[in-house]
């Protein structure tokens, strides 16, 4: 099987599959979390998503995928100049990975082999420019997620430890998942991602016997299944291409901005940063949905995802953060 | 039964050699003759693995005595890199993190299969429940007598593919959803194993049987509820003529309620409780105040031999001093100038961490604790506290009386500041057990953000009557801490319940189940045999 699943052949979990949709249409949104129990087609959205993405260009080598000849960092020793065009990165960060395999560090090789000191880059530098898939986030080690928090910011990632002085671009998405059975986040890692969704496995029947049925065609049927949904995702690849470009014409009306405001006001939530998360989330979705001016219905879709993680929790609350968010929107727009 | 759970693993592994796409098997049984039995029906060229395996084992790396001695690069393949069966003793030690890579592994579905052999003694001593989710089958193989053990499976013929239909597929899926099962791997696995089970019997069409056999092997152990026969909706009836064509056949479709039956026999009898025991104290790490020997970070220890591995720091000065004696006879020996190393000669790192503990104290200064027994509440306190400053655990400091709890001393090793500030706790007014459980629970939270492992301990007397929201309303306050005693066990905070009443409180001992911490009724106690008391349940 060298193809994953498809994006559009997942059935149901509309929010999830929205929320990977707008971070691919503005990066800078900042990454999704996805929550939920096992078995709920979590890594499968992920897999898939990376098939969905559009190619990138890129220097042919380039350890951390430079659009531009200039900008390959001198210790990649590059020598050839010629783009070409690769699948957006998608980097699997593994659970029990070192420091050094998410930084970088000496090439402990070539160090051996030559007595030369070099730079060995690490997943950050692969992940530059695409996305970095973590799955059970919550289980990450605390200094590797320190260690992300701090790049996730800055979008550069620097490195200073055994004689060696090197930073490079390291800008990517974060998607995360994980089972909230299994732990808690920290709120600081919360917050870096942009948007959150929590999914559940269908309850009803019917759509339970669909997922089942599009799987065992996937497995057993993969030539006729792959070409009915690779169109599919041919057709979702388009939109979001379209869509990227109709980000930069999208009007934002003051009078979104100022609900966007209110909401964020309304529920407590800590910082700007929701604010404007909520405001790109809300921009990409009208493109998404080809409208040219961003209106108070585009922030109600995805106001849910985009602040249902930054609320204070209350242990008590068992109906979820998620309900609050749904509850003040209704209080306060209406 | 016992032959039964054989039987179902010897099936399991010939299924599981049928069709890899299964993921894999967990048996659950003991090391003995038994087991071994059953091993020798598994594949003979399977992978071994261990549960403290490293990376570089698993995905490969650089083969360090090849590249010494040579002066060349060389990479040796991981245990991973070729397709094929694995085999896992000891399952129920695997790591998270190792867990996590072999489901990784069986994902990427590249023709790995996992028999992982759980050799867990405790009821929560198990196989990583996401590393079991994604294997097809489970067997219990702890009561079967090697005089049972002996059932051989009949060798078929050249093995077929078999086709399903909807309709069973439909009939999968719900069965699943009636027993309780969320994951949606679980019909896909029963589908699988339904399908390997006809191509065995050299059938292309599943039947009936098939079915059957792929819902007990695959959906028995997974079951979160009982379903009862009553509730279960009555299969819709087939529309007319879909009967007139089945009437003809002998295949008669198996209704979902024998099927459900095949599967309720297969359930074992404490199945709630072994449920809760499971969720209760699932995905927690070790943590329990415990010395951790590591080669991150902590106090430092003698540097010692041994393979670099992941995560591991090499001493570069001890291992110069152990190679530096033998350079003279190494060079001679090669003809290479230079420093030479052998792998015998690098050092690692390592060093010891210790988790602290926090002691929260959550102390009653009610009224009616006022009257009894705070004064010697009071006391076990300060013995508790000359232990705590012994082994040096940090301590907390939770009063509530009147409609609030107040946090008097934040997490503190002070031992004086501990003193000062319980003696001058004054008593009196309701208790507002719900907010001292609140606040104390706050504080755990942070604690453990901290990577400090916090441990709550309940001195009250039980007599909750003010609510969380401040109201003297009793049964409120009563359901309120209920309440939160449940979202302190969902976060797997250790909690011990000290009832410092004159008699015994049924409702204490109902929240210190409902903790699933000790509980400790002290009548007329005095301070020194309480402070033994949480000691010994401290594990001390």
């Amino acid at each position: 099987m060298t193809h994953p699943f498809p994006f559009s052949a997942i059935v149901g979990q509309d929010e999830m599959k929205q929320a990977m949709i707008l971070t691919a249409i503005d990066a800078s949104i900042g990454g999704v979390l996805v929550f939920g129990d096992r078995g709920t087609g979590k890594s499968t959205a992920v897999r898939a998503l990376a098939a969905l993405l559009p190619p990138i260009k890129a220097i042919k080598g380039c350890p951390v995928n430079s659009t531009k000849a200039a900008e390959v960092p001198a210790w990649a020793g590059l020598t050839t100049k010629r783009a070409h065009q690769m699948p957006t990165p998608v980097v699997d960060l593994p659970l029990g990975a070192t420091e050094d395999r998410v930084t970088g560090a000496l090439d402990i090789e070539k160090a051996l082999t030559k007595g030369e000191k070099a730079f060995q880059p690490g997943l950050l530098a692969k992940a530059n420019r695409g996305y970095l898939y973590i799955d059970e986030v919550n289980l990450l080690e605390d200094h590797i997620v320190d260690l992300l928090l701090d790049v996730a910011q800055s979008g550069e990632n620097v490195v200073e430890r055994e004689g060696l002085s090197i930073r490079h671009p390291a800008r990517f998405v974060l998607v995360g998942s994980g089972n909230p059975e299994e732990g808690e986040l920290r709120p600081q890692l919360l917050d870096r991602f942009g948007l959150s969704v929590e999914v559940t496995s269908p309850k009803d029947v019917d759509t339970r016997v669909d997922v089942i049925k599009r799987r065992d065609a996937f497995e057993n049927d993969n030539a006729a299944f792959m070409l009915r949904w690779q169109a599919e995702d041919a057709a979702i690849r388009e939109r979001i291409l379209t869509a990227r470009k109709a980000l930069g014409k999208l009007k934002t009306p003051d009078k979104a901005l100022h609900d966007v405001a209110t909401l964020c006001l309304a529920l407590g939530s800590d910082g700007l940063r929701g604010e404007l998360t909520l405001l790109k989330a809300a921009r990409a979705y009208a493109a998404w949905r080809d409208d040219t001016a961003l209106t108070r219905a585009h922030v109600r879709a995805v106001a849910p995802m985009a602040l249902r993680h930054r609320l204070r929790r209350d242990p008590l609350d068992e109906a979820g953060s998620g309900t609050r968010v749904t509850r003040t929107l209704e209080e306060v727009l209406g | 039964m016992a032959s039964e759970s054989w039987t179902h693993a010897a099936l399991a592994l010939r299924l599981l050699a049928q069709d890899p796409g299964l993921g894999g098997i967990c048996v659950r049984a003991r090391s003995g003759p038994v087991r071994d039995r059953l091993m020798a029906l598994a594949p003979a060229q399977a992978v071994r693995l261990h549960p403290a395996i490293t990376d570089e084992a698993l995905y490969g790396g650089l083969d360090l005595s090849a590249t010494l001695a040579t002066g060349l690069l060389v990479r040796d393949k991981g245990l991973l890199a070729t397709p094929g069966p694995l085999l896992l003793h000891m399952a129920e030690r695997a790591a998270p993190t190792l867990a996590a890579r072999l489901a990784l592994t069986l994902d990427q579905a590249r023709g790995h299969t996992l028999i992982a052999l759980d050799e867990g003694a405790a009821p929560d001593e198990a196989l990583e429940a996401k590393l079991a989710e994604r294997l097809a089958f489970h067997v219990d193989l702890s009561d079967c007598s090697l005089r049972d053990a002996h059932v051989r499976l009949p060798q078929h013929a050249q093995p077929t593919t078999a086709s399903i239909t909807p309709d069973q597929i439909t009939q999968i899926t719900r069965i699943a959803h009636d027993l309780g099962i969320d994951s949606l791997r679980a019909p896909q696995f029963t589908i699988r194993a339904a399908r390997a089970h006809a191509g065995l019997q050299g059938r292309t069409e599943v039947t009936a049987e098939d079915l059957e056999v792929a819902c007990a092997l695959t959906l028995a152990h997974r079951a979160t509820r009982v379903p009862d026969p009553e509730t279960i909706e009555e299969p819709p009836a087939p529309p007319p003529d879909q009967t007139n064509q089945n009437t003809g056949e002998d295949r008669l479709d198996l209704p979902d309620e024998l099927l459900l039956e095949a599967v309720r026999a297969l359930l074992p009898d404490n199945l709630l409780d072994r449920l809760t025991a499971q969720k209760a104290r699932s995905g927690r790490g070790s943590g329990t105040g415990a010395a951790r020997k590591g080669n991150r970070r902590g106090r430092p220890l003698p540097s010692r031999a041994g393979r670099i591995s992941d995560g591991a720091r090499i001493d570069i000065i001890g291992t110069l001093r152990a190679a530096a004696p033998w350079q003279t006879i190494r060079r001679q020996a090669t003809g290479r100038e230079g420093l030479q190393i052998r792998p015998s000669d690098i050092r690692l790192k390592r060093f010891e961490e210790k988790s602290d503990r926090l002691l929260i104290f959550t102390v009653d200064a009610s009224g009616s604790a006022a009257l009894t027994r705070l004064a010697e509440a009071k006391g076990a306190v300060e013995l508790l506290l000359a232990q705590a400053y012994a082994r040096r655990d940090h301590v907390a400091l939770v009063a509530f009386r009147g409609t609030e709890a107040e946090l008097l001393l934040p997490p503190t090793r002070s031992l004086v500041q501990t003193k000062r500030r319980l003696a001058g706790l004054p008593g009196g007014g309701g208790t507002p057990l719900a907010a001292g459980m609140m606040a104390a629970f706050e504080q755990a939270q942070q604690a453990g953000r901290r990577g400090l492992t916090p441990t709550i301990a309940i001195l009250t007397d039980g007599r909750a009557n003010i609510a969380l929201d401040g109201s003297a309303d009793r049964k409120q306050a009563a359901t309120d801490a209920q309440q939160i005693a449940r979202a302190l066990r969902a976060a797997g905070t250790d909690a011990i319940v000290i009832d410092t009443g004159n008699r015994p409180e049924p409702a204490l001992r109902n929240l210190a189940q409902t903790l699933d911490a000790a509980y400790l009724p002290l009548p007329r106690a005095d301070a020194a045999r309480l402070s033994t008391s949480v000691a010994t349940v401290l594990g001390d």
